[in-house]
């Protein structure tokens, strides 16, 4: 501190003006060098996210061969097939019910690991998360393979309680739980590791305080837990239920939107349009339709972030 | 009044006492009953892609007990890493992944530094819009950027489409914000004493990057470079719609477009060809777990 107040009077009168000049000049170098560092970062997203998702609704207007413009006809065309309603109401309840057995399992696992001592958490948390690190493309070809027809390991141990071999993945009813089990392995072990973290930062004396007044669990998880993971639990359900709401891979690989359409979500159902069946404009309009709810979850992220850079 | 209260405590407590530790001890054991079945849950289907790597054709397609190897054999992973066009998946899988690694630090890295550090006009919006890029899934972008690569190809007679490098552009929109976003909260959790210790001594921005910043921050470079890594080996979407040849597959499409072929899936081959390309991540995670989870929550926690 005596170093800095020091200082200037040390160094004396013709100090003033070189200083400001390198200030200005420095300043000028300082916002250039900044530009420049955050140039190539400006360049992608402008070019490869922001310019296709715009395109993309340009794209929407177009007819099969994109060279006639069709106005709002590929939405009219859309509204007016009940496959793509089926669509709509399977991806609704593809996202919302594997998020919340997500969400769930997540916060029930998360506090089975919490529980135990703190020597062997590492290893279960470990093991726990494998699901996680697998690329899902990978870990949904084993589960195809559990699934098989007809060599199923599921239905090989099941015929020993006496259940009849299940149709995991021909049956309409199966495979929409099969895909959402398989989302549920895949993304349980992520909610998992954000409770534990949350769990952790929740200080003990709060417990201590709870178990004098004589709360019993249930009133700890209540009015403690909760209450102090609210932030993270609405931030990874948010973030979760984009991600589930855009899957892709899982579908795809375990019934391709079979049997029937019966488990086409929008990106499957995207893809089979626009890439498979070549029908580009009407792929980006059924692929459009996952913008508003994203829009309404990125909105509440947002809102959540901002208040936490607030709070710090 | 309170010597009353005292003394009908007392006992109470003492019971209490016991109670709560012997709750303990079940909540233990149930806890560690639960977490078994969950670990099971978890890792059933890595353990059932080992258990049919190692089992020839003849004994898959004898539907004997699937749980269970009697004969085991290793003439899946021959067959698979003496056949070139494998290899060749791995590769490819490979070379796109080292790729996007480094492209996305050499963007990412100094446009954090610059967005946590250095303050210029509109660089708060800048870090907001990062941020909701990462949000924007890759399945609302693959149609659009199909077709803007295939106009780029017929304006500039570069064809990009159905080469394995096209993925080189596509990736880092996919790894970039996240590592941006996460190597921001990092650079801003930095002491400003610190860089202002290396400014005051003479040092330029660039090197107070380097000499400063990169190395305090190397816990969070490493997540993000795992991060990247993972995400650039397990993509399946833009690999899928934007290469076609078996030439230029990465490993994910290059087992599902080649080992199945119509209605005869050779299981055994690929199984083990999903376990060899788990292999890499899994070997990253059982080595640097810390990080990879350090990586995992930055995103929500440092928000």
């Amino acid at each position: 501190m005596a170093d800095v107040a020091l200082r200037p009077d040390g160094i004396g009168t013709a100090q003033p003006a070189r200083k400001r000049s390198g200030l200005q000049k420095a300043l000028k170098r300082r916002s250039t060098a900044a530009f420049l560092m955050t140039l190539p970062l400006i360049i992608l997203i402008a070019l490869l996210v922001i310019y296709p998702a715009f395109y993309s609704l340009h794209l929407a207007t177009l007819n099969k061969s994109m060279q006639k413009f069709v106005g709002l006809g590929n939405f009219e065309f859309l509204f007016r097939r009940d496959t793509f309603w089926l669509v709509v109401k399977q991806s609704c309840i593809f996202a919302i019910t594997a998020v919340v057995f997500k969400a769930l399992i997540g916060f029930i696992v998360a506090h089975f690991v919490h529980n135990i001592p703190a020597k062997g958490q590492r290893k279960w948390r470990g093991m726990l998360l494998v699901p996680w690190v697998i690329p899902p493309a990978m870990s949904t070809l084993a589960w195809l393979w559990l699934f098989d027809p007809s060599y199923s390991a599921f239905n090989y141990t099941l015929s020993f309680f006496g259940i009849g071999p299940i149709p995991w993945t021909g049956d309409a009813a199966w495979a929409r739980f099969s895909v959402i089990l398989v989302n549920v392995w895949y993304g349980a072990p992520f909610f998992m590791i954000m409770y534990l973290a949350a769990l952790k930062s929740v200080p003990d004396q709060l417990y201590e305080a709870a178990a004098i007044d004589g709360a019993n669990w249930w009133q700890r998880i209540w009015y403690v837990t909760l209450p102090m993971m609210r932030n993270i639990i609405a931030i990874t359900t948010l973030f979760s239920l984009i991600v589930t709401f855009a899957n892709f891979d899982i579908v795809r690989i375990l019934t391709a939107g079979g049997p029937l359409d019966h488990t086409h979500i929008f990106a499957t159902w995207a893809f089979r349009i626009g890439i498979e069946g070549s029908d580009i404009p009407l792929g980006a309009s059924v692929s459009l339709f996952m913008v508003p709810i994203l829009a309404v979850a990125a909105i509440f992220i947002l809102r959540d972030v901002n208040k936490r850079g607030n709070e710090a | 009044m309170s010597s009353v209260t005292i003394d009908k405590a007392a006992p109470t407590r003492t019971v209490k006492y016991g109670s709560m530790s012997r709750d303990r001890k079940w909540a233990l054991r149930w806890s560690y009953f639960f977490l078994t079945l969950f670990a099971i849950f978890s890792l059933l289907p890595p353990i059932y892609m080992l258990i049919t790597s190692l089992k020839s054709s003849a004994e898959i397609s004898a539907a004997t007990n699937p749980w269970w190897v009697f004969h085991p054999t290793l003439e899946n992973y021959v067959g698979l890493l003496t056949s070139n066009q494998f290899l060749r998946f791995f590769w490819n899988s490979a070379l796109v992944s080292i790729f996007v690694v480094t492209i996305t630090m050499l963007i990412s890295v100094p446009a954090a530094f610059a967005l946590a550090r250095m303050r210029f006009w509109g660089s708060a919006t800048l870090a907001t819009g990062v941020f909701l890029t990462y949000l924007i899934p890759d399945s609302l972008l693959f149609i659009p950027l199909f077709k803007v690569f295939a106009l780029f190809g017929d304006w500039t007679g570069i064809q990009l489409i159905n080469r394995w490098y096209v993925l080189l552009f596509i990736y880092p929109t996919l790894t970039v914000p996240f590592c941006t976003w996460i190597m921001i909260g990092y650079f801003a959790s930095i002491p400003k004493e610190l860089d202002e210790a290396a400014i005051i001594d003479g040092a330029s921005w660039f090197q107070t990057l380097t000499r400063i910043f990169i190395p305090v921050a190397l816990p969070g470079l490493i997540a993000a470079t795992i991060f990247a890594f993972t995400v650039s080996w397990a993509q399946f979407l833009y690999p899928l719609v934007f290469t076609t040849s078996t030439d230029q597959l990465v490993l994910p499409v290059g087992i599902i477009t080649t080992l199945i072929k119509g209605d005869v899936f050779n299981w055994g081959q690929i199984m083990t060809g999903a376990l060899l390309g788990a292999a890499p991540p899994l070997i990253i995670y059982a080595f640097l777990m810390d990080y990879y989870i350090a990586g995992l929550t930055a995103g929500a926690t440092k928000g």
